[in-house]
């Protein structure tokens, strides 16, 4: 009987740690090119280090919605892009019919979208409780559907976008006068990427303290846990589902505000942000709300130093990679606990 | 002769919990052997570690004069060590035929002989009259007997039963009890874990205690009744003293 | 009904079915026919599908990589070496069960099931999108318009004169693709199979070996999406990465199974039947709407909205799907 004197578990990291290794040998071969290169694209990965950084805290909030629900459902919500173009268009006609502010719209986007996510879950997902998994995951793919050509129907296919009065030169930022776009240490960082990196870290905080700290943060977590169990000790799951799936989408209700000042809406546009939480949910680990944030940023990461390091221009090819290498030598997250 | 089945040392940790600790037990070729224990003393764990479902953390489990430690379930059952589980695991969308003849399958490739074989140990088992009703429509005892008639299908020399009775009416019991003399008689050997004290001292020509993941004894079922350590074992944990 | 009184009755049932196909072009017109001809192609699809994502209970999210592969090997094939995409077919099928075999053994090596194992399949037939867009000798994401010859050629596959003969050529594949699926559902590997769905450790204890019999199915899936897809690119003429490798294939390819019935044989079939005409439907209803609804006219969009609506009516109120609502009916008729 032959057997490996390694558990599996630990073989995969040392071929994790061999390409890594193979990786470090080659550039330090190649020390002189090495240096000219990186010399030469200093201020690019740096700048693409600072970008990654503030649209991955998006994607970390986008995320967190995404695993809440996975947490406590079990579902894969393939309408969690979808529900971010509502919430993005909803912010974009605030803006331009009625001169809303984006970063005031979130609280209207973010009750909006709280209430569609419990409609969507006592009407839809609620009544498939009992059939085959997969249903439930289908459910979700023909409301994504049914969104996105809605919005087609309603604001054609037409990229749209906003563009804020303020964030140029001078700005008053509560008692401070600062100068935007900011400038440091070689890198640019414009005042719509700043406010949308500083607001979704601060909401992904607050939705975590709520989690922890409430007492339905409690009982949100004790359903995820155990779902019978919960129901035992007297928790109305139903009651949980439901605010758990508006919980979720309010998060994206969120995201969506945030995003328009610097990117456009056209009915796919939620769902790029959807394919990159998918990857970002499963980088931190499926059901685990830290592990979601820290995803984003690494995502986020990866996604602007794949388009600088790597030659395709295409941004997502780098993230699919981690993707895969991910589910392959770490299906249960950076974060996630082994089932 | 040598045994049929021999664990050395057998041993397994969960975290910080030893749930079997260097268990060594022999089976011989025709016996009925007993695995009695309060709930927890690492019965199932032991069944899992020989039929290959977990690998032991230490030790050793020959079968046939083979070493199988840590060879993955399939290729155990091929080599004729079948088990059931605790847990009937029926695959319900099929039939109760269709469920047998994946057991059948493992020794005759084609489906009408498969099947053939499998409505004949449905007629064994006393399934024929549900054999092509779906899986999910038999009671509980119904779906135990499924569970033993899969095993068999295999064609096992040795078969492992975890608490087959588990469930049962004294009426149900006792049909599982002739039954499961009916399959030694058959020339297979049979390891049984079972709650059902008077059921299995019935059956068994030996029994092993196991408490706490330690093997305390190994004997004839009346010299068992009589061992203090077995009867401190019953009657300082929480659960099951033996009955007759 | 016994099982061995059930086993011939599949065969004949598609015997019957094709027999009466190969008389339809007599009947119908030239739009009927390509409806005819689109619900075939989606219905090999399906059963390709349904092997893996029904009965092995595989769900695959990401069937456009199978799919893409046999479209981009037959086009290869035949542009670069003037290979006939018959031939071209069985290679892209070979690939892509290569494909599906090292995607099975990684995946599942791993221990990826269920929602895990969905997002790892969707996740590869991304990635395919996204190498193929970047592909110098595939044209990148411009995508290959495939040669016309003029005249029909049974050899090369293109039928400019005579579109029935595409009738013809999906009618044999799809008599293949189902007379394969028939065979193997009604052999050892299609027990194995459902016995890993319903309960992996069970069947383990049964001595399948799950690693071989699950590759075994994503292998055969694949192969035979791929052949869906060198008939897409040989009908079509022309195919991209979009085109071939995006999602909405994906969707597309697991509807027709899942509203028809996933793990039946004959469920994708029906699946197909439904979705497709109602797919056409609903867009020519667009093109030429009723005078009282002439504001929706043209608008892009209505028809997959309406659809995905109607996916969503019929998974709630048929979580079984049209093959199994059908079998209850029939139960309760019969009762």
């Amino acid at each position: 009987m032959k057997r490996s004197i390694l558990k599996p578990t630990h073989r995969n990291w040392l071929i994790l740690a061999l390409i890594i290794l193979v990786a470090i040998v080659i550039l330090a071969l190649r020390w002189e090119q090495t240096v000219f290169w990186l010399s030469r694209y200093g201020i690019v990965l740096r700048q693409a280090t600072v970008t990654g950084l503030l649209i991955g805290g998006v994607y970390g909030l986008v995320a967190m919605g995404l695993t809440l629900i996975f947490g406590v459902l079990g579902i894969i919500n393939f309408a969690h892009g979808s529900l971010m173009t509502v919430g993005m268009y909803l912010t974009f006609v605030l803006f331009t019919r009625y001169g809303v502010d984006p970063y005031l719209s979130v609280l209207i986007t973010v009750p909006v979208l709280f209430g569609i996510g419990l409609v969507v879950q006592r009407f839809i997902i609620h009544p498939a409780r009992n059939a085959p998994e997969h249903n439930q995951l289908l459910l979700t793919l023909g409301l994504a559907l049914f969104i996105q050509n809605f919005l087609l129907v309603l604001f054609t296919a037409t990229p749209r976008s906003i563009r804020l009065a303020y964030g140029r030169g001078e700005t008053p930022i509560g008692p401070f006068m600062i100068d935007f776009p900011l400038r440091i240490w070689g890198t640019t960082i414009t005042l719509p990427k700043l406010a949308a990196f500083v607001f979704a870290l601060a909401l992904a905080g607050g939705l975590y303290l709520l989690l922890q700290r409430t007492d339905l943060g409690k009982a949100i977590r004790a359903v995820a846990q155990d779902r019978d169990g919960a129901a035992l000790v007297g928790i109305d799951t139903q009651r949980i589902n439901m605010i758990t799936f508006g919980l979720g989408t309010a998060c994206v209700g969120a995201a969506a505000a945030l995003v328009l000042p610097f990117f456009f809406v056209d009915p796919l546009a939620g769902d790029t942000f959807n394919i990159t939480a998918f990857v970002t949910v499963v980088l931190g680990g499926m059901g685990s709300i830290p592990g979601a944030m820290l995803g984003g940023l690494i995502i986020g990461l990866t996604q602007e130093l794949g388009v600088v390091l790597a030659p395709s221009s295409i941004k997502l090819l780098g993230v699919f990679i981690v993707f895969i290498l991910v589910l392959l030598f770490r299906p249960q997250g950076l974060l996630g606990v082994k089932s | 002769m040598k045994p049929l089945l021999q664990v050395h040392d057998a041993t397994k940790h969960f975290g910080g919990l030893t749930a079997v600790n260097q268990v060594t037990l022999a089976l011989d070729e025709g016996e009925i052997l007993g695995l009695i224990g309060p709930n927890g003393a690492g019965k199932s764990t032991l069944f899992n570690m020989i039929s290959g479902t977990y690998r032991p953390d230490g030790g050793t489990v020959r079968f046939a004069g083979e070493d199988i430690t840590g060879t993955p379930p399939h290729l155990i059952c091929q080599r004729g060590l079948a088990r059931t589980f605790q847990i009937v695991k029926p695959f319900a969308n099929l039939t109760v035929v269709e469920n047998v003849m994946v057991g059948s399958f493992l020794r005759r490739g084609r489906v009408q002989e498969s099947e053939q074989r499998a409505r004949q140990v449905l007629e064994f088992v006393g399934l024929s009259p549900y054999a092509d009703q779906p899986a999910h429509n038999l009671t509980t005892a119904g779906r135990n007997r499924l569970e033993l008639a899969r095993a068999l299908a295999t064609e096992p020399r040795l078969l492992l039963l975890d608490e087959v009775m588990a469930g049962l009416t004294p009426t149900e019991s006792r049909g599982i009890v002739s039954l499961i003399q009916k399959i030694r008689e058959s020339g297979v050997t049979l390891l049984v874990i079972e709650h059902v004290m008077k059921a299995i001292m019935t059956l068994s020509d030996r029994e092993a205690v196991l408490h706490h993941g330690e093997l305390i004894a190994v004997d004839t079922p009346s010299e068992i009744t009589r061992n203090p350590e077995v009867i401190t074992a019953y009657l300082g944990g929480d659960h099951d003293a033996p009955r007759h | 009904m016994t099982l061995l009184g059930r086993i011939p009755r599949d065969y004949l049932i598609l015997i019957g079915l094709v027999l009466a196909l190969l008389t339809l072009p007599s009947f119908l017109n030239q739009f009927q026919l390509s409806i005819a001809i689109l619900i075939l192609y989606w219905a090999l699809l399906g059963a390709a599908w349904n092997l893996m994502g029904g009965y092995a209970g595989q769900f695959s999210f990401g069937h456009a990589a199978f799919y893409g592969i046999g479209a981009y090997t037959s086009t290869m094939l035949l542009t670069e070496l003037g290979l006939s995409p018959w031939l071209g077919m069985l290679a892209g099928a070979g690939l892509a069960a290569l494909f599906g075999i090292a995607m099975g053994y990684l995946t599942f090596r791993y221990g990826l099931k269920g929602p895990y194992f969905a997002l790892a399949t969707f996740a590869f037939a991304e990635l395919l999108r996204l190498i193929s867009s970047e592909l110098k000798f595939i044209n990148t994401s411009i995508g290959i318009h495939l040669p016309l010859t003029g005249g029909d050629s049974w050899q090369r596959l293109q039928f400019e004169d005579n579109p029935q003969n595409y009738f013809y050529a999906i009618t044999i594949l799809f008599f293949v693709g189902y007379l394969i699926k028939i065979s193997l559902v009604h052999s050892k590997l299609g027990y194995y199979l459902q016995a890993i769905r319903e309960d992996e450790d069970a069947a383990a204890a049964l001595g399948v070996n799950l690693m071989r019999y699950k590759v075994t199915a994503v292998a055969i899936s694949g192969g035979l999406t791929a052949i869906g897809g060198s008939f897409f690119a040989q009908y079509f003429f022309f195919i991209s990465p979009e085109l071939v490798f995006g999602v909405p294939i994906s969707i597309d390819i697991l509807l027709g199974p899942i509203i028809g019935g996933t793990g039946t044989i004959w469920g994708p079939l029906v699946g197909a039947l439904f979705v497709t005409p109602l797919g056409e439907l609903t867009r020519a209803f667009i093109r030429t709407p009723p005078g009282f609804l002439s504001f929706i006219e043209g608008r892009s969009g209505l028809d997959v909205m309406l659809f995905g609506a109607i996916l969503i009516v019929v998974i709630l109120f048929m979580p079984n799907g049209l093959v199994g609502l059908g079998k209850q009916l029939w139960a309760r008729v019969k009762r």
